[in-house]
């Protein structure tokens, strides 16, 4: 029984073009990184003149593009091992303060989740600061410690949550029948809360790849990460290749989503 | 009340004290790997001098008595608070129609924020490099519709800047707040449409308020991130302008000093802090 007034068509109006120019601003950068991609010219041109693979076969030219290939390799290492390490720790600290209620918990909780929204690139700085004066030399090590810490925190807040709605009779009954706690934890808490740690895994392998502030102080020249070369090569010379990396980054992200939300239900997850 | 019960219940089950035997691991990472790093940042500051040999204020005096860097630390600011009004602007909307829609269209929707979020933020800057640049689409565009005679010159200004910033800063602020639309109660504003209020009023007395929370999450972390996105705002804010992230790579790698870098960056930390404290204070004030 509403009428439209003239105030309610502007709101529909200003809600409609808001959101329009929203979903363009958020889609239409992808799309024209990959439609770049497959240019055949030299430059970063949009439209391309012509479309070709000619980029693509550069980019996997073994010899051409060594340096890109290594650092492609040194990141998904970190981000693998920063990951592996990152989920068992912080799996055991989210199992620690879960459902605790005493401050003590709720400080440790706030002390594991702030990497989160400290400047990670004054984390960077600081990390690279305590190597040097602790004598350790650079190394693809020294990048995985760096990367858990900053990481780390994405896991332990999705294992959190899951484990906050975890429902404690279950608990309780496994007890009482007689079960330990460690057979408890892997016959009942465990299976309920994989797909929270999966996704927080997800995310946190995700933005070890993508990490710049903390790689920026700690990589090297023999240890190069690779969005740290793409800047490089963002600053020189404006390489099309970029372009070609970035078309394969989002298609293997893509298929990752894909499975993360076939196995964890991700989307549901991130929409509440 | 049964739930009541049943928290309390499982709270004693499964201990009410925090296992500390569990937490040490991690603990004792953040300790050696987070902790020690920021001790030795904040001693390093104290050095006078870049060969670290005099101890004293000498840098921080330096930093805060010097008006470019003082002007470094008010354009961070200002930039931090460009893409928290920019992303504000248009996540709302796009959050209200999300609300609004059935469950097919909300899959979609927040597969196409999650994409961006999940490209790497390298590769989103590069994005507004094609499409800022000369050549670039919106010059094209600007250029065919008759808009302008000559390219207009996109990168290397704080307009630029903000814009590339609300894409890839967007989706920091979207997740909170559609999470948040989603638990609000729809009676609450068919009540106040049901009472005469319009489209307008309902969104700025009912909504709005509602919302708050999540747009102080997400406002938060659009603030943190935008003011320490080094690599967008060397690409495409250039060399002309500076804000503290690239003041601090550059002391730290090219001109090696440390002390000043060490200053430069705990600047950062602090004036991080101050947004997201004045964030929350917001929100608080906003409660009462």
């Amino acid at each position: 029984m509403q009428r439209s007034t003239f105030s309610d068509i502007t709101y529909k109006w200003a809600v409609g073009l808001l959101a329009g120019l929203g979903i363009l601003i958020l889609v239409g950068p992808v799309a024209i990184v990959i439609a770049t991609s497959f240019t055949t010219s030299q430059t970063l041109r949009f439209p391309p003149p012509e479309l070709s693979l000619r980029w693509y076969r550069e980019l996997f030219d073994p010899v051409r593009s060594a340096q890109i290939h290594i650092a492609a390799w040194n990141s998904v290492w970190v981000a693998f091992c920063a990951t592996a390490v990152g989920m068992v720790l912080s799996v055991l600290a989210a199992l620690a303060v879960a459902r605790v209620s005493r401050p003590s918990a709720r400080l440790l909780e706030a002390g594991f989740l702030s990497p989160l929204v400290l400047p990670t690139l004054s984390y960077g700085l600081a990390a690279l600061m305590f190597f040097s004066v602790m004598g350790i030399r650079p190394s693809l090590n020294l990048l995985i410690a760096g990367h858990l810490v900053v990481i780390a925190p994405f896991i332990f807040r999705t294992t959190l949550a899951s484990l906050t709605q975890l429902d404690p009779g279950l608990l309780e009954a496994s007890q009482s029948l007689g079960a330990s706690r460690l057979y408890a934890f892997r016959r009942i808490t465990l299976p309920l809360i994989a797909p929270g740690i999966a996704a927080g895994c997800f995310l946190a392998f995700i933005s070890s790849m993508d990490n710049v502030p903390v790689s920026l102080f700690l990589s090297t020249a023999r240890t190069g990460m690779l969005p740290i070369r793409m800047w490089g090569m963002m600053e020189s010379t404006l390489d099309v290749r970029i372009a070609a990396i970035a078309g394969v980054l989002i298609l293997a992200t893509l298929v990752l989503m894909l499975v993360m939300d076939r196995l964890t239900g991700l989307t549901k997850r991130m929409s509440g | 009340m049964a739930g009541a019960i049943a928290v309390a219940g499982g709270a004693t089950a499964s201990g009410e004290r925090v296992d500390w035997r569990l937490a040490a691991p991690l603990g004792l990472t953040y300790l050696f790997f987070f902790a020690a790093p920021f001790a030795i940042l904040l001693g390093i500051s104290f050095y006078a001098d870049a060969e670290q040999t005099r101890l004293g204020l000498g840098s921080w005096v330096k930093f805060y008595s010097d008006a470019f860097y003082l002007k470094v630390i008010f354009d961070t600011l200002k930039l931090g608070f460009f893409a928290v009004a920019a992303t504000t602007l248009v996540a709302y909307p796009l959050a209200l129609v999300f609300r609004a829609s059935g469950p097919r269209v909300q899959r979609v929707l927040i597969f196409v924020i999650l994409m961006p979020l999940l490209t790497s933020v390298v590769i989103r800057t590069f994005a507004w490099i094609v499409i800022l640049a000369r050549e670039g689409v919106v010059n094209q565009t600007l250029m065919t519709l008759g808009l302008t005679a000559a390219p207009l010159n996109l990168l290397q200004t704080e307009l630029g800047l903000v814009i590339a910033l609300t894409q890839i800063e967007m989706p920091l602020m979207l997740l909170p707040l559609l999470t948040i639309m989603n638990q609000m109660d729809q009676n609450l504003v068919d009540a106040s449409r049901a009472l005469g209020a319009s489209q307008w009023r309902t969104f700025f007395r009912v909504v709005l308020p509602l919302t708050l929370p999540g747009w102080i999450a997400g406002a938060t972390l659009v603030f943190a991130s935008s003011t320490t996105a080094f690599i967008s705002q060397t690409v495409i804010g250039g060399a002309r302008l500076v804000y503290l992230p690239a003041l601090i790579y550059q002391q730290a790698t090219v001109v090696y000093n440390w002390p000043f870098a060490a200053v430069a960056s705990l600047t950062l930390l602090f004036t991080v802090l101050a947004g997201i404290m004045a964030l929350g204070w917001l929100g608080r004030f906003a409660k009462t």
